[in-house]
């Protein structure tokens, strides 16, 4: 009796584990949804033939030497590339009058001319556009005269855009499975490690991603904004990188521990300096970390144009760390991923036991949902504030740890693309929650990996895919919009709450 | 004549709640007609669906014998319909006229606010009901009681004929309650209705025409306060017999466990809340701390349980001094605390009811083994004290902000009474809540009594400390008045001391002691 009744209670915990981690999934991932459906409307404005086609201003193809205004112009060959249904060699010479615009079909012959309206020779042509020759194309479209074609030819740059972006974040499948094959037949793993490179450039982005998440999120769960995560990967990857060159006679496992640790340590003292303040002065955290980020990228400049510049480099960077601190990398080039993903996942899974398993977390996750409950039950605030700076900033630290030690073997004053403050929106998106922060830290490094070759690749340029990740952070961030927008039920049970009002004003 | 007001049939459906079922209601002109019921009897779903904030799943509102459909709070407000909330709607640093011109401006020459008229309309309103306000004042120097007032006057001043008060007397002073009855009358003498939601039965009796009793969505029936005692008007809210009285025998007190002396005590803003005071509290009595709100009880607690700075005296629990200790401490002494404001200090309403239940004892053993908590322990704890405290929860699971206020505080009395303690320090244990649950605190807390607890009972609930308390201390301006053998004290007496002032004919055997 006693046990079924337990059987029950334990499957009804079950259920409402999977109901609670679907609804808290579901928003975020159509989140991800709409703020991609978003970004494509922003690739396909910004893409110069979707453009023309809604503009007033129609294509125009130049005859060859024809003196043209560069804005309406393209090449016959981009007006074959992207328009092969509406182009055809030696059919069409197009004219401009005024605002409006002539459709004109030059024709080899008299007795071609069906519609005279529409239809001139080839002389009349010559003597408008003395350069124009048959064997030349030229086509005009309004968004009024092909409706249609606006829309193929936006969708054919959102496609392009994200098969790039796919393609360069997670590899093509086909060129993974014939390296596959060529691998098992001759044992030889090199197209197999070419095509697998999108991937393990993903994997490498996300892991700094994953550190400075968790960092915030940690921050998030106490009640307390830490945006100086950035701050704190600095000092981290300084530490770590004094750690690597200055020993250069360690033995391996030894000296990236250490030098792991010191990464910790760094970030650890520049989070806990801000948590102290807040503790016992109650100056804001928000403030402070956002001043102590300007004071960690002075004091790094600083070091590395004197006491760490390499020497006899006239570059700001710090001498190449011993090779006994690397952060192994397993494979061979051009497989960048290292040893740092694997800490970072543990990392992730260290946090979700320290917060939901141990007293330390208990008394860390009262303090930020109600610090008043928190003084009743006998936890100290300012302790628990102190603490959870101070962890914060050494997972921030890793962050940096795990870049100079895995990845750039050096310190370099533009190491870290903006990880910190990217990770807050990582931190929001994944729910401050461990699991949450490793989805969305590879949702992350795979759109930042992907970025690159959708630049490259479909000519998209780089901002549009800073412009999609915050389109994606701007419908996280705000879960009402996309309720509304696909009609979905306010979930009541939304989980822990946190304050983060504390302190300003009153 | 038509009622002014006829519900008919209205239900209201929520997802998986039946908040209410058929109910049926009608409103005669100049009554004062009071809807009873316990905490989630549909009381306030009811008066949102008149006042527009809900649709009615079925129903017809009939207002003068005319059906009507009613969108929102435009649509009642021009249908006559006024309602005044338990938690005020007011701006605290605008004055009573702009608050009541608010969102219905009179301007001048196109622009200006035009608040000489109204305020003389304001008077006016003020006059003719004898609301005693001044236009002129600010909100935030103004009484709660006289807040109120202000917000009658809003809805006068919108020409409603029908006044909704919700729990209106939650927030007063006893005095307060007084004269918003007066105010009532007066307000129904002239031709104004009113309905008057709330769950107390002596205010029911004392000032209602007619009563209707809601249960779990549905009317239970509609009574005159003649025909009506508190007894069968509580039968008639719980759906079964209920103890009012609590049966206590005489206490046998035993060993001093607090003693308090020369306490001082200031708030946040610096000012002195309490001053000078010393009691003795034993083992097996229940001392009750008696006093209008924001006399000094809010920091006295507070101080005693660790949670506020003391600035001179001393506080000891059976020996030991712990003025300035941290609220560890204290409760490391075997001191249980049931605060003051639940969702403030005793809940974190977004965790689950399991770790509620181990709020400040997770760190002991057989919670935790040293960091790691075991969460088997915590589970099994948590489903025994719900089983035994009778919390009504779906599972220890949910999150306690989505219990009723009586289980969330059964929730805290769970936790704080499964320790073996030495004193129970009880502010406001039934605030806010419904008949069934102060029957089953208050039972607890003379459990506890009699199992040799001290315990001291904060509470502005006079009949709450006449029913528990063995003697009491009433409280005045952070000082001590005097302590009263509880038997042999009246109401009165008692209401006498909280203003400040002794009693001329409170028998000397009644007094412990006094500075009169």
């Amino acid at each position: 009796m006693a046990q079924t009744e337990k059987k029950q209670s334990s499957s009804n915990k079950k259920k409402s584990f999977w109901r609670q981690a679907f609804n808290a999934m579901l928003v975020p991932v159509l989140a991800v949804i709409t703020g991609l459906i978003a970004g494509g409307f922003v690739i396909a404005m910004s893409d110069p033939v979707v453009l023309r086609s809604i503009a007033p201003n129609p294509w125009h193809v130049a005859a060859e030497g024809e003196a043209v205004d560069p804005s309406i112009a393209i090449d016959l060959e981009t007006a074959l590339q992207y328009h092969p249904n509406e182009v055809d060699v030696g059919d069409y010479a197009v004219f401009k009058r005024g605002t409006g615009v002539l459709f004109r079909e030059i024709v080899e012959s008299q007795d071609q001319i069906e519609d005279k309206d529409k239809q001139i020779d080839l002389e009349r042509a010559q003597r408008r556009s003395a350069t124009l020759d048959t064997g030349n194309a030229g086509i005009s479209l309004t968004f009024s005269d092909r409706p249609l074609f606006a829309f193929q030819a936006a969708w054919r740059s959102v496609a392009d855009a994200y098969r790039a972006l796919f393609l360069g974040s997670l590899g093509s499948p086909v060129q993974i499975a014939e390296g596959w094959q060529l691998y098992r037949k001759t044992g030889d793993s090199q197209a197999l490690r070419n095509a697998l490179r999108p991937i393990s450039e993903s994997l490498v982005t996300s892991i700094p991603y994953v550190f400075a998440g968790l960092a915030v999120a940690l921050g998030f769960r106490a009640g307390l904004f830490n945006i100086g995560a950035e701050g704190q990967i600095f000092i981290g990857a300084t530490f770590a990188a004094y750690i690597g060159y200055s020993f250069t006679s360690l033995p391996p496992v030894l000296h990236v521990t250490l030098a792991i640790i010191a990464g910790a340590i760094g970030g650890a003292a520049w989070g806990i300096i801000p948590g102290w303040l807040k503790a016992k002065t109650g100056a804001h955290e928000v403030i402070n970390t956002i001043m102590m980020n300007y004071i960690a990228f002075r004091v790094v400049s600083w070091l590395l144009r004197g006491p760490m510049q390499r020497p006899g480099s006239g570059k700001p960077v710090s001498p190449v760390i011993a090779e006994s601190a690397y952060l192994p990398q397993f494979f061979g080039a051009p497989l960048r991923i290292h040893a740092g993903f694997f800490l970072a996942i543990a990392a992730a899974i260290f946090v979700w036991w320290l917060l939901f398993k141990t007293t330390i977390g208990f008394e860390l996750r009262t303090v930020g949902s109600n610090p008043n409950a928190a003084k009743y039950s006998g936890m100290s605030v300012s302790r628990n504030i102190i603490v959870a700076m101070g962890l914060s900033g050494a997972l921030a630290g890793l962050a940096g740890a795990s870049e100079v030690l895995g990845l750039n073997h050096y310190l370099a004053e533009a190491f870290s693309p903006g990880y910190g403050f990217d990770s807050i929106a990582l931190a929001l998106l994944g729910k401050s929650h461990p699991l949450g922060v490793v989805l969305a830290a590879l949702l992350f490094g795979t759109l930042r990996s992907g970025a690159t070759s959708m630049q490259s690749l479909a000519q998209v340029p780089i901002d549009i895919i800073t412009m999609i990740q915050a389109l994606v952070i701007v419908f996280i961030a705000a879960p009402e919009i996309i309720r509304w927008l696909y009609r979905l039920r306010k979930v009541e049970d939304e989980g822990e709450k946190t304050i983060f009002a504390r302190g300003w004003g009153s | 004549m038509a009622p002014v007001l006829e519900l008919r049939g209205i239900t209201k459906q929520f997802p998986g709640v039946l908040a209410n079922d058929n109910v049926n209601l009608t409103l005669e002109a100049g009554e004062i007609h009071a809807l009873l019921g316990e905490n989630g009897a549909g009381k306030t779903t009811l008066m949102n669906i008149l006042y527009g904030l809900y649709k009615p799943t079925k129903g017809q509102i009939l207002i003068k014998g005319k059906e009507v459909e009613i969108h929102g709070p435009t649509d009642a407000i021009s249908q006559g319909i006024g309602m005044v909330h338990q938690h005020f709607m007011l701006v605290p640093v605008l004055s009573v006229t702009q608050n009541v011109m608010l969102g219905q401006e009179t301007v001048k020459s196109g622009v200006f606010l035009d608040q000489r008229k109204v305020a003389g309309e304001i008077r006016e309103i003020a006059r003719k009901y004898g609301l005693n306000v001044d236009p002129d004042a600010y909100i935030r120097d103004l009484p709660v009681g006289v807040q109120q007032r202000v917000e009658i006057i809003k809805v006068l001043y919108r020409n409603a004929d029908m006044l909704i008060l919700d729990e209106p007397t939650a927030v007063l002073t006893p005095q307060e309650v007084e004269d918003l009855f007066e105010i009532l009358h007066s307000l129904v003498e002239q031709g104004i209705s009113v309905i008057f939601i709330t769950h107390k039965l002596k205010e029911v009796l004392a000032v209602a025409d007619r009563i209707t009793v809601l249960r779990r969505g549905k009317t239970v029936g509609t009574v005159s306060p003649a025909e009506a005692t508190e007894k069968s008007l509580a039968e008639m809210m719980v759906g079964r017999a209920v103890e009012l009285m609590v049966h206590k025998t005489d206490a046998d007190p035993k060993d001093a466990v607090l003693e308090v002396k020369n306490l001082l005590v200031k708030d946040d803003l610096e000012t002195v809340k309490v001053e000078g005071v010393s009691f003795t509290l034993r083992a097996g009595e229940v001392l009750g701390v008696a006093g209008v709100q924001g006399n000094g009880q809010t920091e006295l607690v507070e101080s005693l349980t660790g949670m506020r700075h003391v600035e001179s005296g001393s506080i000891s629990i059976l020996g030991q001094e712990i003025a300035n200790a941290t609220p560890r401490q204290v409760t490391e002494l075997g001191v249980g605390h049931i605060p003051e404001d639940r969702q403030r200090d005793g809940l974190v309403l977004s965790y689950p009811v399991r770790d509620n239940m181990v709020l400040n004892t997770y760190y002991k053993k057989p919670f935790a083994n040293g960091l790691v908590i075991n969460e088997t322990a915590v589970i099994e704890a948590a489903e025994a004290r719900v089983k035994e405290y009778d919390v009504r929860t779906p599972s220890i699971y949910v999150p306690a902000a989505t219990l009723s206020g009586g289980n969330q505080q059964k929730v805290i009395v769970a936790r704080e009474f499964s320790r073996p303690n030495k004193l129970m320090v009880a502010s406001q244990p039934t605030r806010g809540l419904d008949v069934g649950s102060i029957e089953y605190i208050h039972k607890r807390i003379i459990q506890q009594r009699d199992a040799g607890t001290a315990i001291l009972l904060v509470s502005t609930e006079l009949d709450e400390i006449r029913a528990l308390s063995d003697r009491v201390a009433v409280m005045f301006e952070g000082r001590i008045v005097a302590i009263v053998r509880a038997r042999q004290v009246t109401k009165e007496q008692l209401g006498l001391l909280m203003a400040g002032s002794m009693p001329d004919d409170l028998p000397p055997s009644a007094v412990v002691e006094g500075q009169a």
